[in-house]
Parts: C-alpha cells; structure tokens; sequence
C-alpha cells in the first residue's frame, strides 16, 4: 500500500504512530521480588504487592530502571534524570491495586528516533517518550460459561511503552517501525521481542488526511491538519500491523467519503476475519485521576551513572549497517543482514574468520538464508555454523573450490554435517587449475568440433559454448577463468 | 523503686526492670492484662483477643529470660491497632470491607516489637480505616472513654481513630499500644484519655504492612501512659526500612537516654496562630501554665508565627481523601474481603461490596478524594492543596532557624458525648484542627497529659519538633510531665457494668 | 461550584459504589458543604510554588534484581472470596 489512498472524492494520506508495550527484561518485577518467567503456573509468580494485599508497598528494581535508560540512550533520546510514578486509577479484575504505577507527566526518557530502511529512502521516525509502568494480570474468560479467572502473574511485570510521534505514512512504515524497534530492543538486551508471548505489544493509531495534510501537520505541528485517529489496541505481529493500518485506513476513507466523520475510539483488530471492530466495553468515558504516587519518591538519577550506561552500549543496527557498508557491502545487503540481530551475529562470526565481507554477504543472502527460508528455520536454529559457511567461501575466494562446486558442497554440509574443508578433500572436489590438464580439454573439445570452431570466430559470444563443454569434460572442477583464457588463446579470440 | 499494688497499674518501663530483674514473670504480667481486658468488654476497645497468643509469647519469654537471654521489650505484653496486619491474626483495619481477613504477614512495626520480645494482647478497635476523630466510624462499634466526667454516667468517645488504643492505654488493659497517625490519631486521642501519644517524624517507622490511610501523612507511633514509656516503645517501633520507600535512612537513637536532660535553654516557641476563635478558655488556661512551666524550668519562650496555620484542616480534607479514594480501591471482593452476594456482572460486584463493605464516613472520603482527583478539578482542588503544604512546610523551616521546639495545645477540647458531633462532618474534622498540620509538613508532634478540666476530664498539650528530633520532644514532654504531675486516674467504672 | 446528584451519580460511579437514590441528594449536601469549608484555600497566593511530592528528603531506593518473593499460590488465595486452580474467580467480563 502507498502513501495514498484513491478516493472518488480525491487522494487521501494515511498518518500513523504508535504506542509499543515492551516487557523489560528482568528477573524480578518492577516494584516485588516475584519472578518475570513467562509461562509459569498461575498466581505462582505473585508476591503480596502484586496482589494489592493491604499495607503492601512499592519498591523499585534498579535493573528496570537501568535497562529503561538504556534503551532511552538506544533511540538517541533525552534522558531526564528526574521522573515521577503516577497512579492511573481504574477498576478491572486483573488490575489488583485498583491503580497502576505509570509515569504520566515526567517520564524518564523524552524525545528520541527511529530511522526506518524503505525501499528508495530512509525515514526517521521520531520518538515522543518512553515510560515504565507496570503490567496487569491476565483475565481467562474461556474457563468457564459465566465466569472469569483471574492470573495474577503478569501483575507488576515492569512495561516500557514507546511512543512514536506520528511520523509513519503507510502500512510498510508503520511495520518496519515495528521491526525495527523490536531489532533495537534486542541488540541492547532490554527486551526479547517475543511478539508470540506477549513480550512486545503495539497499538497503532490511524488516521486518514487529504493529500498535503501531513506536510502542514510537519510544517506547523499542529494536529488539526491531521484526520481523527483510531487507536487499534494490541496488534501482536508486524503483519497484523501492516494488515491493520491498511483495513483501517481504507474503513475511514470510506467513511469519510460517504459523508460521514470518523469517531476518535478504540478498536479491535480481528486477525481472523482482517477487520477492525470498536471495543464497546472500553467506550466508558476514562477519568484516570491521575495523581504522583505518595508510596514512592521521584525518581532523581545521577549523570555519572547514565554515562556508565552510554558506554556500555553494544553496537546498534545503525551503526552496524555504517560499519558493514563501509567494509564494502551494498546498503541493502547491510539492511537484510543487521535487521535481525541473531543474523548479525551469525555474519559477524562469519567475519571473524577473517574471509572478505562482500563476499560472504553475498553467500549468505544468496544461498545460505534460501535454504533456511525453504526449511523453515530460524538462523539460530540452521545446521550450518557460521565457521562452516565461512570456511566455503574462503575456499571460493582462493580458487580452491569453483562456485558451482560451493553449492554443492553447502548442500552436503547441510544434509551430512562435517568440516567443508575435510569434504572436500576426501570427495575430490577441489578445482582443477593444472593447465596442461585444462589444455588437454580444451584441445579435444575443439578437435571434436570444427564447425563450433568456424562459428565461433564469426561469433565471439559463442564462447561459452565451449566453456560448458570443458567444464563437462571436467567433471566442473576446471577453474572457469582458466577455461576461458586457454579457449580465447586456442580460438584466437580478442582478450577482454 | 516502690511498685504499683496491681500488675496492670506498671508502667512499661516499671514493668520491663521487673522483668528483666524476675520480680514479676511475663505470664503473670501477662495473664494479667488478659483478665483486664475481659473486665473490660463494655469500652469495646478491643476488636480481637488474642489470650492464647499471649500467654504462648509470655511464656516463652520467661524461659529467655531464664536463660539470660532477655530482650529489650522481652515478656511485656502490648495492644496493637487494627490497622497493623498480623500474621495469622484477623486484621480488619475497622471495616466491614476487610471482613474476616487474615494476613499471612506481619507488619514491620509489630515484627520489630516480637523481635524485641514483646507480647500481643490483641487487636484495638478504630476508626474504620483510620477515618475519625472520635472511634465512632468503625464496623465493629464505638469505644467509650474510660474517662467520665465527674458526677456524669454519659459515655464519651476516646478520640480517634486510635480509639481503642488510647482506651486500652488509659484503662490499663495494656502496659502501652501502637497507633497511627494521619491528621492527629494518635496525639488527640491520647490528649482525650490522659495518656502519651506521640507521631513520629514522616519515615521514622515502616509503613510496610500497615493498611494504608493516606500514604503521604500515614505514621505509625506508641500510647502508653508515660513519657518514657513513649521513648521506650518508639526505640523499638522504628526502623530503616527496605521494603518501604518512604522509610527516611536515619539510625534510631536512644531516646531514652536524654529523656531527664530537662529543657534548660531550649528554645520554645508559641504560634499565635493557634490561638483560634472561640477556643474554650480551660484551653488557653492549660497553654499559659505549660509555657509558665517551662519558663520556670529555665526554657526560653519565644513568640512566633506559623501564617498558613489555618488553611492546613481544609488542605488535609482535599491531601488525605484523595490518597485515601486510590488506596482503597483494592477493597473490591476479588482476592480478599467482602464480597457481595447475587452480583450480576464485574461491575455490579465491585458497587455492591464496596457499598456494603464501607462505612459511611469512608464512602464520603472516597468520594471526595475521587472528586478532587477527577478531570477538570486535580489543578483547583489537589495541586493546590499540594502546593499549600509547602508553604506550610516552609513556615515551620522557617520558624526552626529560631526555635527548637513549639508548644501548641493538643485538641480544642476535652472528650464530647457519644454522638454529638456525627451529624456535621465539619465539626467533627475541626477536632483535628491542632494535630493536622504536623502530618502535613512530615514533623514529629507528642501530646502530653497536662490537667483536667473543671469536670476532671484530661486535656493534653502537644510539642511539634523538627525532623527527626523526637529525643528533643521527648524531653520537653517529659518536663510537662514532671511539672504536671498528672497522677489522675479514670475510674474503673467498666467493671461493675 | 456547587455539587449536584449528577455529580454526585458520576463520582459514585467513577469510585464502584453503589448510591442508592435517595442517598444522592443528602450525599451532594455533605460535599457541598466540605468543599464550601474547603474554598477558603483560594485566598492563598500559590504563584510560582512548587506542589509538594515528599515531605522525605531522599533518593528513592532501589532494589536488586533479584527474585526473593512468589511461589505462595496457597498463602495468595487463602483469603479469596471465590478461587479455583489458584485462579481468582470473577463474573465473567465481557470484553
């Protein structure tokens, strides 16, 4: 989906930003000592406080905080060393306090930004802030015909949510956003992107404008050049996103273009049929009261202990795609492979071997992520190591084995396992670089075909003919660039 | 040291050296008290007895002390507010809502006076949720005073909301108790039953496992019937505390150590915003004599002001509801408490319990605190309460560059009827009108016993220090003490009834 | 401003208690006059001052990482008006 959307009435612009829910890693919640595991039996992982017993009281994990402030520093944002936990009140079964601890006007990190790789161009994005809170439990409806259960496990699980301004104009930005995010968090370790699990959640906030409406929005910054937006709650997956954002936007300007006015409300997005649906429970006009919660102080960091955490950063997608380009990569091939942090690190292991950039992006993009993809599996989870496919390429790289040959070889090392190195020794499958032996191919090819010989002065291009022919002859373990060097200097062809 | 004829007659300190010296043994202390307490069923200062637990507690503390292993408060038995949660032990907090809840932890306070060696008596009747200046909101019924007024059978309320404390504390159903504090509970009902009560510094004493109140002004503080007794039972009471945020990282003193140091050339001074309209004459009089009294002990009086004095009642009224509305929204019938029969849905579960759980003085707090909080009033109502309580915080900063301690009087006035101020919830808040602005500026407050009225009701007087100088107030009550002589005692009515 | 039964129903609601009718108008009364009583506040000159967040001076403390709490499912649910599986149990919420 583009930009635009066509109208009958004219083209509309879709505007997005979005609000993610990222679990912070942990082991222990953001105000209790209970464990963070997922998946644990119910209400085994709740302490007291998570429970909202009487006279329980807050205190707060410093590894939260700190892993906040990394991630502040990640997305290139404004620390503020002085914040303040707010209680959000509100009554739900899973919300034990009858409020939660959240950061509502001074959060602990400010404005910062995402740069985004399309296509044909690089987009920030940028972030409005970033706060902790803590999350809720979990309600089970399914459990039973007329009654809810309550797991309270969750409770109290430290949440930083990420607020992007509203600086995303299709559905593919609004899913790379996602994935890029997600990318960030993980390099730095402050959280596992499991989407699956509930780890990373994202409400995206829609809205449609007629075209020219965003750039005065950007111009001015004022909101009213923008369409009423929908906000669709916990979207769990980059392609429910992007199909989100593209239902969405096309219900509003069919709406809009009816005669009609968007509602600013919540909406559901159903994966299942791809549609958004209002969430009538949640319409409820909201009064969180929100007030500086008197259990706890603000909380007031030291620079010094900020600066010890910027320099313990890890390199980061940006960073890694600067280095890698330079190091002779194209910017897509760089793109592809820092996206995903475990594929970074599979080719910075390749890399290590001390083998030529270029050259194993190449191998990796071209074959070694295909047979993944094919299989199913997660380069985490591939049986090729990287020293293996390392060791392929290098064995390319110095004539020891043709490309033709390397396939051949991945494809053994995939299925069988062993050393590349060791394969190709005891399978014979080095290249053959001998002259005199691709000479004597050369020569019985030519003998055997006069009239390819004739043709062939008239028509250079036909050389190749030739070249299949030897590499036939020779079982494809003639160097290709000795082939044809001996084959123009037998034809008396012009050199390159 | 000449002892009291009654074991329930000691003194906490009395009782702890005869103790330690195997005069008396902790059972017998203890078996003691139990009785006392059965006596005196018609105060209603109790909510739960807990004889069983005592007599267990008493007795093992006979056999460390037997063994030279005797702690500082060891064998001494004591009543505990209902608003501290005790492992095992219902805990109420005075409200329908928590029916019959029982922690399955003990609050820090009370964890560090077992620690010591103290033993529990049981739990004392409140305010419900701490909610009261008179015990007559709570669940479980008022406290009658175990003061009269001469020649008067009408029953008078102890004050609030440590009520049932303050009764236990004067009719000698304990050797001392705990209370909390959060606009005056402890300091006005220990004025109104001639006893000690003193309101620790904001983060002198865990709030860990005490139901909360009012997070911002909750603090947790002995009655007992002397000074020492007080200095004693905070030594043990107070604590750095991890598990709370807001426990302040000072050690505790010896406050006993300091206690007879006297108030020669202490610096006393007297805000004459507290001498307020229409305040009982009996009142200004007791004032007078406690300044005369320190004058004459060689203290220096000096004259000052306090210029935000009368808006700290209505800041309490917006501060304290407010904290009090989000506080007890966990009293919803999910996980403990009353929960309400036949409810329809999730919301009608929480109306109905909530309704049925609370009392009416709660459910007019809650709804003002929500009011406030709400959108469109936070700035009007909260903020600027807010914004109120450091100015008020600022006259008393300024105020000690000149001063050590402030003597005020404790209450407006002695002990009222049961019933006669319920109708008008102003009236009833203005009893808190002295005690109020200590909670709101964090500082430590003691109301000391000082006279009785013409009628021979008790009236106390109340020294406000600064932050983490409880040994100086200490001191100075002590010296009011002495002064007063205070040796009157409530007739023991209750147990012909 | 003066607080009337609609307020009154609204701040009921918004609190989850029940306020039986009747109990409306009394209710708004009570308030009116607190928040009367309470008005006087506007005659302080709050320009430029700061709203108290503690009366504490100190740094919030912190904690370790550590999980030192949980596995009392038991302990958790022994006060649970309605439990089931170490579940708490509630009138189904329609989402």
């Amino acid at each position: 989906m583009s930009k635009t959307i066509k109208g009958q009435t004219g083209d509309w612009e879709i505007v997005v930003g979005m609000e993610v829910h990222a679990q912070i890693l942990s082991n222990a919640k953001l105000f209790s000592g209970a464990a963070t595991a997922f998946g644990a039996e119910p209400n085994s992982q709740v302490s007291f406080i998570d429970a909202g017993m009487p006279g329980m009281l807050p205190v707060i994990n410093r590894k939260c905080v700190e892993q906040a402030v990394r991630t502040g520093l990640g997305l290139k944002a404004q620390i503020n060393l002085h914040s303040v936990f707010d209680r959000k009140n509100y009554f739900y079964p899973d919300l034990p306090q009858g409020y939660q601890i959240s950061q509502y006007k001074s959060p602990i990190v400010g404005e910062g930004e995402i740069l985004l790789d399309m296509k044909d161009e690089t987009i920030k994005v940028g972030i409005e802030r970033l706060h902790m809170e803590q999350d809720a439990g979990k309600s089970l409806h399914d459990q039973h015909p007329d009654a809810s259960f309550v797991d309270l496990n969750r409770s109290g699980v430290a949440l930083m949510e990420i607020v992007s301004k509203p600086h995303m104009r299709s559905s593919e930005e609004a899913a790379a956003f996602l994935r890029k995010l997600r990318s960030i968090l993980r390099y730095l370790g402050t959280c596992d992107g499991n989407m699956d699990e509930g780890s990373m959640r994202a409400d995206v906030n829609v809205s449609v404008c007629r075209a020219g409406g965003y750039e005065k929005f950007r111009a001015t910054g004022d909101f009213r050049h923008l369409g009423t937006r929908c906000e669709i709650k916990n979207v769990n997956s980059m392609r429910f996103v992007q199909m989100a954002v593209e239902y969405e936007a096309r219900r509003q300007v069919d709406i809009l273009e009816d005669g009609g006015t968007i509602v600013q409300e919540t909406r559901l997005y159903d994966s299942k049929a791809n549609e958004t649906r209002s969430m009538r429970s949640k319409e409820e006009a909201h009064d969180y009261r929100y007030f500086p919660d008197p259990d706890l102080l603000p909380l007031v960091l030291d620079q010094a202990w900020v600066d010890d955490i910027a320099r313990s950063l890890p390199e980061l997608p940006d960073e890694k795609k600067a280095r890698l380009v330079k190091a002779g990569l194209s910017a897509y091939d760089a793109t592809v492979l820092v996206a995903e942090k475990e594929s970074a690190d599979y080719f910075e292991a390749m890399l290590a071997t001390g083998i030529e950039a270029k050259a194993a992006a190449n191998w990796l993009n071209n074959e070694y992520f295909g047979r993944l993809n094919k299989a199913g599996l997660a380069i985490t989870d591939g049986p090729v190591s990287a020293q293996a496919n390392a060791a392929i390429v290098k064995m390319v790289a110095d004539n020891t084995i043709s490309g033709k040959i390397a396939k051949d070889l991945l494809d053994i090392v995939w299925s069988e396992g062993g050393d590349p190195v060791a394969v190709v020794e005891a399978r014979g499958m080095k290249q053959v670089t001998d002259t005199s032996a691709i000479e004597k191919a050369v020569d019985a090819v030519i003998a055997a075909n006069p009239q390819k010989v004739e043709e062939v002065k008239a028509k250079p291009k036909m050389a190749s003919w030739f070249t299949g022919q030897v590499m036939k002859a020779t079982g494809g373990k003639a160097n290709p660039g000795v082939v044809n060097a001996i084959l123009k200097q037998r034809l008396g062809l012009p050199e390159d | 040291m000449s002892l009291p004829s009654s074991l329930t007659d000691f003194s906490l300190a009395e009782a702890r050296d005869a103790v330690h010296a195997k005069k008396v043994s902790s059972k017998e202390l203890a078996t003691a008290f139990v009785k006392a307490i059965a006596d005196a069923r018609p105060l209603n200062a109790f909510v739960t007895e807990t004889p069983e637990k005592a007599l267990e507690m008493a007795v093992a503390s006979d056999v460390r002390i037997a063994h030279g292993e005797a702690r500082p408060l060891e064998g001494l038995p004591l009543a505990i507010k209902d608003l501290f949660c005790t492992k095992g032990v219902k805990t109420t907090a005075g409200s329908h809502i928590l029916g019959n809840f029982i922690p399955p932890y003990e609050s820090t306070v009370t964890q560090n006076l077992w620690d010591a060696g103290a033993v529990m008596l049981g739990k004392t009747n409140m305010d419900e949720f701490a909610m009261g200046s008179s015990n007559e909101t709570s669940y479980h019924g008022p406290v009658f005073n175990p003061w009269r007024a001469r020649n008067s059978n009408q029953n008078l309320v102890p004050g609030g909301s440590s009520g049932g404390s303050a009764a236990a504390v004067a009719g000698n159903l304990c050797l001392a108790a705990t209370g909390t504090d959060t606009g005056g509970s402890i300091r006005q009902p220990a004025a109104v039953t001639g006893t000690v009560g003193i309101k620790p510094t904001y983060g002198r004493c865990s709030r860990w496992g005490i139901v909360a109140f009012a997070s911002s002004l909750d603090q947790a503080g002995p009655m007992t019937r002397t000074v020492r007794d007080s200095a004693i039972l905070l030594k043990h009471m107070a604590s750095v505390d991890p598990k709370d945020s807001t426990s302040v990282d000072v050690p505790v003193p010896d406050y006993e150590a300091d206690l007879e140091r006297g108030v020669k050339g202490l610096r006393i001074g007297i805000p004459k915003e507290y001498r307020i309209d229409g305040m009982p004459p009996e009142i200004e009089q007791l004032w007078q004599k406690g300044i005369d009294w320190l004058k004459a002990q060689g203290a220096e009086i000096v004259d000052v002001s306090l210029p935000h004095t009368k808006y700290a009642l209505p800041t309490y009224y917006i501060v304290a509801p407010a904290e009090a509305s989000s506080n007890l929204a966990r009293y919803d019938g999910v996980r403990y408490g009353h929960r309400a029969e036949g409810a329809e849905d999730i919301v009608d579960l929480y109306e109905k319990s909530r309704a049925e759980g609370f009392g009416k003085e709660v459910q007019r707090r809650i709804m003002i605190g929500t009011y406030v909080l709400s959108s469109g009033y936070y700035d009007a109502y909260y903020a600027r309460a807010q914004k109120i309580r450091t100015l008020i915080l600022r006259d008393f900063t300024e105020v000690y560059e000149k001063v050590d301690v402030l003597l005020t009087p404790a209450t407006p006035g002695p002990a009222f009827g049961i019933g006669e101020k319920t109708a008008d919830p102003v009236s009833m808040y203005l009893n808190d009108v002295f005690t109020v602005t200590v909670n709101l500026a964090g500082l430590p407050g003691i109301a000391v016993p000082a006279g009785l009225t013409e009628n021979g009701l008790p009236l106390g007087l109340q020294f406000i220090g600064k932050a983490f100088d409880e040994a100086t107030l200490f001191r100075a009550a002590r010296a009011i003490e002495t002064a007063a002589n205070f040796t009157a005692k409530p007739a023991h009515w209750w147990r012909a009834a | 401003m003066s607080v009337d039964k609609d307020t009154v129903r609204r701040i009921a609601r918004l609190s989850r208690i029940a306020l039986p009718e009747e109990r409306c108008a009394p209710m708004a009364g009570e308030l009116d006059g607190i928040f009367k009583w309470v008005e006087q506040l506007n005659e302080v000159n709050v320009d430029g001052v700061q709203p108290m967040t503690s009366v504490v001076e100190q740094r919030l403390k912190m904690r370790d990482d550590v999980v030192t709490d949980g596995n009392s499912a038991n302990a958790l649910m022994a006060n649970a008006p309605q439990g089931e599986d170490h579940f708490f149990v509630v009138p189904k919420v329609v989402e």
